[in-house]
């Protein structure tokens, strides 16, 4: 973690624009540049911003926090920056955050993030009591259960999420593993309240859901979402977190090359959008994108941006909450949600809890709900199996 | 002011303009050494008639206004001087048309380098612009403005030289063809046979209206490009290496490096031709050419050419080069800024003397590379300097050294390439008091309010 440097070390952007840009330079790729259009909200702006902030060079205000907080932490400008201290821009980003934090300037939204997780422990500030309103009965996890399936803020409350959740939940009964959830006992996983600034509550929470899973010996966990995946697999060991962990698409991969689940034929032109905090962050392109086109009947095309040039679709750093880069045309997700429409598929693949919803929603907004469907690789394939 | 606000928000919609102290702390500054000044307000237009309204009422309020590309001029060039608006041109991102026949294509004024260059690979891939070394976030209108120079400048001259149209609105709001488009629904030429107006525009910095759109000629876009690398560590033989190789008529590109790190750097010149042909016997009989021109200085012993490694390609060849933009991190500290005299080749040794002396006196460090321009009738010479945004004495020296090479530069017969205000009264100190006098007049009758980009090239 490279937080606590980065006021000594966030003078070095030049404020080239690179960050700007995928890799062939053939659009902006930075999800908030591209809502806002002032270099304001690029990369280099905001790393200009921050340092002429601690300079004292400019007052912080309520706009200044917005930019900070516009940032989905989607390392697009972490693969694009030509310098060396490309890997640590997030970090210094977020060490800005931490700060902004600490002194108590923070735009009021991500106030609101914090407080519901303080509260409620998820953002939603739903009811802990009803944390697995959506498990209709799935098994809790007890000692002796291969994998505890980590649901997440999302797939306990949100409503795209939770119909994420139940597919999976089906697939893994079809596979006959053994696996549980931890229910109303689960807690938010941190990722976001990390990339927000928050290292106290996310220390907590860590702490919490350490030493839940420890008690309960849980040795591999599966998540539904990428963002959970990231902070266990990442964050998780600098606090003696370290647990087997895999995000779902490479169980249910490897449950369908072992042949343990065998999905029936289907007929659909199928694009898959990747979640940054499963592509950028870590390296899984290819599980995904296996496990479509495994499906008879699937034809696979590709978005002109993909892989680690993928655009964003804006909901990272709680912005699936928080919502700042909303309100237009341009926003990322709909911009997304155009892009995947002019490949031609009649389907939107994508992996995790927060672009389901994102896109969800930007289809309706772009009034291609009737043309292009939304699904989670886990409800394509629940489809399938149920239709077998 | 609020008034101007409310109007601005009127014209291009209310997402589209700041007046907040953020945008305002950014686009008052560029990545150089030149100091501040903040815009009083931020406007990004979409479409000419929103340029058009934004200069009626700049004029009618008497707001200067500051036009903006990628803003990676480095000398100040998009810093509003004067405060007022600065029109951030990036929203103005279509490209229009391409000619294939023809070989131009034409482009509004936001229209970046790296977009341009990923829509012909993708769209025409026989065919290329010039691309510059800047990042590729560079507009193409800018980098014509400012008479800058690409890949394809060895052979073409100037990135400006390759303008083919102009349609650009003037300081009091009328909208204006430049070239064949004045005439005709085609975009080949920027003049010839018309009186050529191309020049009112190309090299003001927008003191004389703003280029809302740009034709631009294409090239062939070979299948196949090399590079070479001869190496030599005696300073005077560089320029006549460079016109023997310009002689060959059989490159695409020349750029001379000079760099004291790493060591094996220090004390030599590398010369880098870069080839292209569509077959491989093409490739090897330009380098067998190259090679001929240059062999007696294997046979004096006195340079040579030296194998580039696979893995060196990729970065000598890339286009825009992100080594070019990796020096302002070379020394941690997030600066560059280079004086780029314009010159005859046979410069070149003076420049690199003083470039070497004004880092010793000042303890920066350094870097040149040379581009060869128009087959060698002249070249752009680079005193380039890394400076630590976090030593304000390191600044301080660097902007010294800077100063210092204009100068040289200047008594050396050179002339100063996209020069910042202070060199730009150098360098009118020095022209012909008639041509000054031109300038004034050209200036007094474009923009009778003196609302363009105040500042820059102004004759007192």
């Amino acid at each position: 973690m490279q937080q606590k440097d980065y006021a000594s070390q966030i003078h070095r952007c030049f404020r080239c624009g690179y960050c700007k840009f995928p890799t062939d330079y053939s659009s902006f790729n930075c999800p908030s540049y591209r809502r806002f259009r002032f270099d304001s909200y690029s990369t280099g702006g905001r790393l200009w911003l921050i340092y002429a902030w601690l300079k004292g060079e400019i007052e912080w205000s309520e706009h200044f926090a917005e930019i900070l907080y516009t940032c989905t932490t989607c390392k697009n400008c972490t693969e694009q920056c030509p310098m060396k201290f490309a890997p640590d821009i997030v970090d210094w980003i977020v060490g800005a955050r931490s700060d902004m934090v600490e002194k108590g300037k923070i735009p009021p939204r991500v106030a609101r993030f914090f407080e519901a997780v303080y509260g409620y422990g998820n953002p939603f500030k739903q009811l802990r009591s009803d944390r697995a309103a959506w498990a209709n009965g799935t098994k809790k996890y007890a000692a002796g259960d291969e994998y505890l399936l980590y649901v997440g803020c999302l797939g306990s409350y949100d409503e795209n999420g939770q119909k994420m959740a139940r597919s999976l939940v089906d697939i893994l009964n079809a596979s006959g593993i053994s696996f549980g959830i931890l229910g109303e006992e689960e807690e938010c996983c941190g990722n976001e309240i990390y990339m927000l600034g928050e290292t106290g509550l996310f220390q907590n929470l860590v702490e919490k859901n350490c030493q839940k899973f420890k008690e309960l010996g849980v040795r591999k966990i599966v998540t539904l979402s990428p963002h959970a995946y990231n902070t266990m697999k990442n964050n998780y060991p600098a606090f003696g977190g370290s647990f087997e962990l895999c995000h779902y698409t490479q169980l249910l991969n490897d449950l369908i090359e072992k042949n343990k689940i065998k999905p029936s034929r289907a007929k659909a032109k199928v694009t898959y959008h990747d979640p940054c905090f499963l592509g950028r962050y870590n390296n899984i392109y290819d599980e995904p994108r296996q496990i479509l086109q495994s499906i008879p009947g699937i034809e696979l095309v590709e978005m002109e941006r993909n892989r680690r040039d993928a655009f964003c679709c804006g909901g990272g750093s709680g912005n699936f909450v928080t919502d700042l880069l909303a309100g237009s045309a341009d926003s990322p997700a709909r911009v997304r949600a155009r892009e995947a429409y002019e490949t031609g598929a009649d389907t939107l693949a994508v992996a995790c809890p927060s672009c389901l919803t994102m896109l969800t929603d930007a289809v309706k907004a772009e009034d291609l709900d009737d043309k292009l469907a939304v699904k989670d690789i886990s409800q394509i394939l629940e489809e399938l199996l149920s239709a077998k | 002011m609020s008034d101007v606000y409310e109007a601005l928000q009127k014209i291009v919609g209310e997402d589209y303009v700041s007046n907040r102290a953020e945008e305002r702390y950014f686009y008052g500054r560029d990545p150089g050494l030149m100091p501040p000044h903040e815009p009083d307000y931020v406007v990004m237009p979409k479409t000419t008639e929103e340029v058009q309204e934004i200069i009626k009422l700049a004029n009618r309020e008497k707001v200067p206004v500051t036009p903006k590309g990628g803003g990676l001029a480095l000398t100040g060039l998009v810093i509003p001087l004067k405060g007022g608006i600065v029109m951030d041109m990036k929203r103005m991102d279509r490209i229009l048309e391409v000619n294939e026949k023809a070989r131009y294509v034409v482009v509004e004024a936001g229209v970046t380098h790296g977009a341009l260059k990923s829509y012909l690979q993708k769209h025409h891939p026989h065919l290329r612009h010039s691309i510059p070394d800047s990042p590729p976030i560079a507009t193409i209108v800018a980098n014509a403005v400012i008479h800058g120079q690409g890949r394809l400048s060895q052979q073409h001259g100037f990135n400006s030289d390759m303008v083919s149209g102009l349609e650009v609105v003037l300081p009091t709001g009328e909208l204006c063809r430049i070239g064949s488009c004045s005439v005709s629904s085609y975009w080949f030429s920027k003049g010839a046979p018309l009186p050529d107006l191309s020049g009112l525009f190309l090299g003001w910095f927008g003191t004389t209206g703003i280029i809302t759109k740009l034709g631009m000629k294409l090239y062939p876009c070979k299948k196949i490009r090399d590079v070479m690398l001869f190496l030599t560590d005696k300073v005077d033989l560089v320029p006549e290496v460079i016109r023997k190789l310009a002689h060959t008529e059989m490159v695409e590109d020349i750029v001379v490096t000079a760099q004291p790190i790493p060591l094996r750097f220090k004390g030599n010149f590398y010369i880098l031709p870069f080839i292209t042909g569509d077959l491989e016997e093409e490739i090897e009989f330009k380098k067998k050419m190259a090679w001929q021109a240059l062999m007696v200085y294997f046979e004096s012993r006195d340079g040579g050419f030296v194998s580039v490694t696979p893995d060196m390609k990729p970065s000598l060849l890339a286009m825009p080069s992100k080594d070019t933009t990796r020096f302002a991190d070379v020394s941690k500290g997030g600066g560059f800024e280079y004086s780029g005299p314009i010159a005859p080749i046979d410069k070149y040794p003076a420049y690199l003397e003083k470039l070497e002396e004004l880092a010793s006196k000042y303890k920066l460090f350094y870097s040149s590379a040379a581009r060869v321009i128009d087959g060698g009738h002249s070249m752009m010479f680079s005193f380039s300097y890394t400076f630590n945004r976090a030593n304000p004495d390191e600044m301080k020296r660097a902007k010294v050294a800077l100063d210092e090479a204009a100068e040289f530069a200047l008594e050396e017969d050179g002339v100063i390439w996209k020069p910042n205000i202070n060199e730009q009264q150098m360098v009118m100190e020095r022209m012909d008091p008639n041509t000054l006098m031109l300038m004034k007049k050209v200036k007094q009758l474009l923009d009778p309010n003196g609302i363009m980009n105040p500042g820059n090239w102004e004759v007192k």
